[in-house]
C-alpha cells in the first residue's frame, strides 16, 4: 500500500512541476536571471511556486505532526540541526550545477519522460555524483554510520 | 514580466505542497527528491520499492498529460555535453553532501522552519543566481 501511496504522491508532485512550468529548465533559468529585472524579462514564477508549496506544506505538516502516518508506524522527521560545512559546501555545489543547466533533481528525473538525450546524460551524471558522494562518505565514516546518516537525511 | 505565469505557478506549487503533505500523512516521509533518489540507487539501501514508485509517478505525470492533449515539453539544454555532465555531477554530489535539494530543503525543510534548510536554500539560490548572471551576462549574451 505504501508503494501505491508514494506512486500517487510522485504523480501529484510531477503534475505540480508540469503545470507550474518548473519542469522546463529554461523557465527556472528565467527566474534565476535577476539581471533581467530591469529589462522586464525576469520571470518570478518560481517564487510563486515556492510560496504556494510552502503554505500548503506548512499547514499540512502542522496536521501531520499530531498523527501517525497511515501506512507506517512513525513519521520520519529529519533530525539534523547543525549548520555545518558540508551543508554550505553541498548547497553551493548544487547551486552551481543548478545555475548551469536549470535542472534540480525532481525536474531532471521527470524530464526522462521526454526521452531527451541531454536529460539522460544529466541524470546519469547526477546518479554518478550521488554515488561518488556516498562511497566517499562511507569510506570516511564507515558503512554503519553512513547508513544511519542516510536515514536522517533532510530530503 | 511577459514570462510571468502566476496562476499556473500557484496551482502547480499547491500540488507540490499537497504531494509533500500526503507523503508525510500516508508514509511518514519527507518528499525530498535527493533522498528518494539516493535511497533508490545507493547499494546500501534496503528500502527501494516506495522510492521507485514515487519516481515512476513523477515520470508518469507528463505522460498522462499527453492523454488530455498536452505535449511533453522538450527541455532546452546547453549545447555542450561537458556542461551537462559537469552540472549533473555537481547537482548529484552537492545535493547529497547538503542532504537535500529544492524539494527537501526549499519546500519540506522551510515548511518545518528548519534553520539548516533555510540556510541551504539561501546558499543554493545565491550560487545559481551568480552562475546565471555570469553565463548569461558576462560570458555570453
Amino acid at each position: 500500500m505504501r508503494s501505491i501511496a508514494s506512486l500517487l504522491c510522485g504523480f501529484v508532485f510531477g503534475w505540480g512541476l508540469f503545470i507550474s512550468g518548473m519542469i522546463r529548465p529554461e523557465k527556472v533559468l528565467g527566474f534565476l536571471d535577476i539581471l533581467a529585472i530591469p529589462s522586464g524579462d525576469w520571470d518570478p514564477s518560481l517564487a510563486v511556486v515556492m510560496a504556494a508549496a510552502l503554505i500548503v506544506t506548512g499547514a499540512g505538516y502542522a496536521l501531520a505532526r499530531r498523527r501517525v502516518p497511515v501506512f507506517e508506524p512513525d513519521n520520519q522527521w529529519p533530525t539534523q540541526t547543525l549548520i555545518d560545512r558540508p551543508l554550505i559546501a553541498g548547497a553551493g555545489l548544487f547551486g552551481i550545477g543548478w545555475g548551469l543547466v536549470g535542472l534540480c533533481p525532481g525536474p531532471a528525473l521527470e524530464n526522462l519522460a521526454s526521452l531527451s538525450p541531454g536529460i539522460a546524460v544529466f541524470v546519469v551524471a547526477m546518479a554518478a555524483g550521488t554515488l561518488a558522494h556516498d562511497f566517499w562518505y562511507a569510506r570516511r565514516v564507515g558503512p554503519e554510520a553512513a547508513s544511519l546518516a542516510q536515514a536522517a537525511t533532510d530530503g | 514580466m511577459t514570462n510571468f505565469t502566476p496562476v499556473s505557478a500557484a496551482i502547480g506549487g499547491g500540488l507540490i505542497g499537497l504531494s509533500a503533505v500526503l507523503l508525510m500523512l500516508l508514509n511518514g516521509r519527507i518528499a525530498g527528491i535527493t533522498g528518494v533518489f539516493a535511497g533508490l540507487i545507493d547499494p546500501i539501501s534496503n528500502d527501494r520499492t516506495w522510492r521507485a514508485t514515487f519516481i515512476a509517478g513523477l515520470i508518469l505525470a507528463p505522460l498522462s498529460a499527453t492523454l488530455i492533449g498536452y505535449n511533453i515539453p522538450i527541455p532546452k539544454m546547453p549545447a555542450s555535453w561537458v556542461t551537462i555532465a559537469v552540472a549533473g555531477l555537481l547537482v548529484g554530489f552537492g545535493t547529497r553532501l547538503s542532504n537535500g535539494c529544492t524539494s527537501g530543503h526549499g519546500i519540506c525543510g522551510i515548511a518545518r522552519f528548519s534553520p539548516r534548510s533555510i540556510i541551504a536554500t539561501g546558499v543554493f539560490m545565491s550560487a545559481a543566481i551568480v552562475v546565471v548572471a555570469v553565463t548569461r551576462h558576462v560570458i555570453g549574451g
